[in-house]
């Protein structure tokens, strides 16, 4: 396996000492989709800026597809396709005028652009449309020939930032079909930043967690995952446990009522069972396997009298890895669901 | 074509040309504008000949002339307007990241005015004829006017493209235009006879390119054209063109280093 993206130590400054990014290093390897993650102001925007030639950092280097961003931009432009947060589509021009032009600026002509444009257009679902002015597109339709723009010369690596943000949930589903499909089916390397988590869970094959333009973790989603050691577990109790002090949610068993001392410590007793927390009627904990210690655990509340309502097991999702890594919830309120 | 240098400045073009065509409102204001103007300021001046030192013909004859080089700043002008557009639709940067060099996109909308500007001098030339304006320099004075108005518009979109890409807002596009081009219309001979203009103006005007323009077409339409003049004018808005041109190249830089 080669490199298709490569950089190192990348610092980058904009007027007004704003530190976009802080030292920023990743690798990709050929033929897989990476997923930068972070919320908005992270610095994945910037990253992807200098790795496509658009811009320069203060210092460090990069390569992409072998070739050095900063000494043989050109080589690198050829190389590549983007499709960057702000769309790039022209409105004034038509679907297939601007596939066309997109084409030609690589220096393709005639008959063979005509047929990669008429592909692109059936393949996205745009053959319709192809003859319409790009204003009249929805957001969806714009977004594919965005992304069918930036496959026009059959780049060897495509950087799509924040493909899917705005989309409604169909297209969003859309263009994640599309996206698999790219570097399954076609080898594509493929660089996607993006501040949905779920997103970047089901596409990437690797991930790079992004905070305050340095990357604080990287790994596959599994491995990432696999560092917060263990599944959550939560219990939600028939009755809130007697006698909680006025207007505290959160109860540590030292200071609270008989009740929940004997939960949380019925819990902290079960074998596999960590970081035992009640939190009004639920009680939440880490397990190692969750589906173990949950009869144990269910087992110990029944032996006490304490009646259960409902119970679930749950693998650590890439919102604990966030808030692990960065010490803040994640910022993203408009997740997809 | 396609193969060589100059297809990408000629795509460049095309697409400005489409996206001017498939404005028919606009498109049709700027073909009308330069005749109102030949129409309203004949008028208003129509008895400028009879100041005292005015020499010979009528003013739509001396005007005519003015009015091509003029309407050619005033479409030039608002040229940056589109790279403002291609910069905030996120267009300008799918260019910068694709191999094409730089000055294409530069070539690409002077092209396009200097396309526009031919057909509005010709209109405007065309209008004066019809409302009795006689130009005895003939069609060569007619194709020097509509050269060195060429030149004039495409140096200004230069200046307008260029400013566009280091200032990236409307409001100071708008304010840089507007401050460039009517002081540059006024202060030229225009509408009045060089020799009656103030001294101090006429001192300005002499680095004004309006009025090289300006000065250029009107001797080349005269019976008795200064070719000298009409040279070394020319060759000053050749210089001047390829100057602003590589600024609006030099622009992009700026930008990139800024984003």
């Amino acid at each position: 396996m080669t490199a298709a993206i490569e950089a190192a130590d990348l610092v980058k400054t904009y007027p007004g000492d704003v530190r976009a990014l802080d030292g920023l290093g990743l690798e990709v390897q050929a033929g897989t989709i990476f997923g930068l993650l972070g919320p908005n102001g992270a610095g994945k925007s910037t990253t992807v800026k200098i790795l496509t030639t658009l811009t320069r950092p203060d210092s460090g280097s990069a390569a992409v597809a072998g070739e050095d961003v900063l000494r043989e931009p050109d080589r690198v432009r050829r190389a590549i396709g983007v499709v960057a947060q702000r769309s790039g589509v022209d409105p004034d021009a038509t679907g297939r005028e601007n596939l066309t032009l997109a084409g030609q600026l690589y220096g393709m002509s005639g008959g063979p652009l005509t047929e990669q444009v008429d592909a692109l257009l059936e393949r996205f679902g745009l053959a319709d449309a192809g003859g319409r002015l790009a204003r009249t597109y929805s957001g969806g339709m714009q977004r594919k020939l965005d992304v069918a723009m930036g496959l026009v010369h059959r780049p060897q690596v495509l950087f799509l930032d924040e493909p899917t943000t705005g989309l409604d949930p169909e297209a969003r589903a859309d263009m994640w079909q599309e996206i698999s499909h790219l570097a399954a089916e076609e080898g594509l390397t493929i660089l996607l930043t993006t501040h949905y988590l779920e997103e970047a869970d089901r596409l990437a094959r690797r991930l790079a967690i992004v905070d305050r333009g340095r990357v604080v973790a990287s790994g596959t989603p599994e491995e990432l995952k696999g560092q917060l050691r263990g599944d959550a577990v939560q219990i939600e109790l028939a009755e809130a446990p007697t006698a909680t002090p006025a207007g505290s949610h959160v109860v540590s068993p030292q200071d609270s009522a008989p009740t929940n001392g004997r939960a949380t410590e019925l819990l902290a007793g079960v074998e596999g069972l960590r970081e035992v927390v009640l939190d009004g009627r639920s009680l939440r904990a880490r397990a190692d396997a969750g589906a173990v210690a949950l009869p144990a655990a269910l087992a110990a509340l029944e032996g006490a009298g304490i009646a259960v309502a409902s119970a679930t097991v749950a693998r650590p999702s890439l919102d604990d890895v966030y808030l692990r890594h960065t010490g803040r919830a994640f910022g993203g309120t408009d997740e997809p669901r | 074509m396609s193969s060589s240098a100059l297809a990408p400045p000629w795509h460049m073009t095309q697409r400005k040309l489409r996206a001017l065509l498939r404005q028919p409102w606009y498109l049709a204001l700027t073909l009308v504008q330069p005749i109102i103007w030949l129409l309203l300021f004949g008028a208003l001046f129509r008895r400028i000949i009879e100041i005292p030192g005015f020499h010979g013909g009528s003013y739509i004859d001396f005007l005519t002339p003015g009015i091509v080089v003029m309407t050619a700043l005033f479409s030039s002008g608002w040229n940056g307007m589109g790279m403002l557009n291609d910069l905030d639709r996120g267009v300008l940067d799918r260019f910068l990241v694709s191999p094409v060099r730089r000055w294409p996109l530069i070539a690409g909308p002077l092209i396009q005015v200097a396309i526009v500007v031919v057909i509005q001098s010709l209109i405007v030339v065309a209008l004066g004829l019809l409302v009795g304006a006689t130009f005895p320099g003939g069609v060569r004075g007619v194709l020097v006017l509509v050269g060195v108005s060429v030149l004039l518009g495409a140096a200004l979109a230069g200046i307008s493209n260029g400013i566009a890409l280091l200032a990236r807002r409307e409001e100071t596009l708008i304010a840089a235009v507007n401050f460039i081009v009517l002081p540059l219309t006024f202060l030229s001979a225009t509408f009045m006879q060089e020799n009656l203009i103030p001294a101090w103006i006429r001192e300005i005007a002499r680095f004004n390119p309006v009025n090289w323009a300006v000065q250029a077409g009107r001797s080349a339409l005269s019976a008795s054209p200064d070719w000298g003049l009409v040279a070394s004018r020319s060759a000053y808005l050749l210089a001047l063109t390829v100057v602003c041109g590589w600024f609006a190249t030099r622009a992009f830089q700026a930008y990139q280093r800024s984003i």
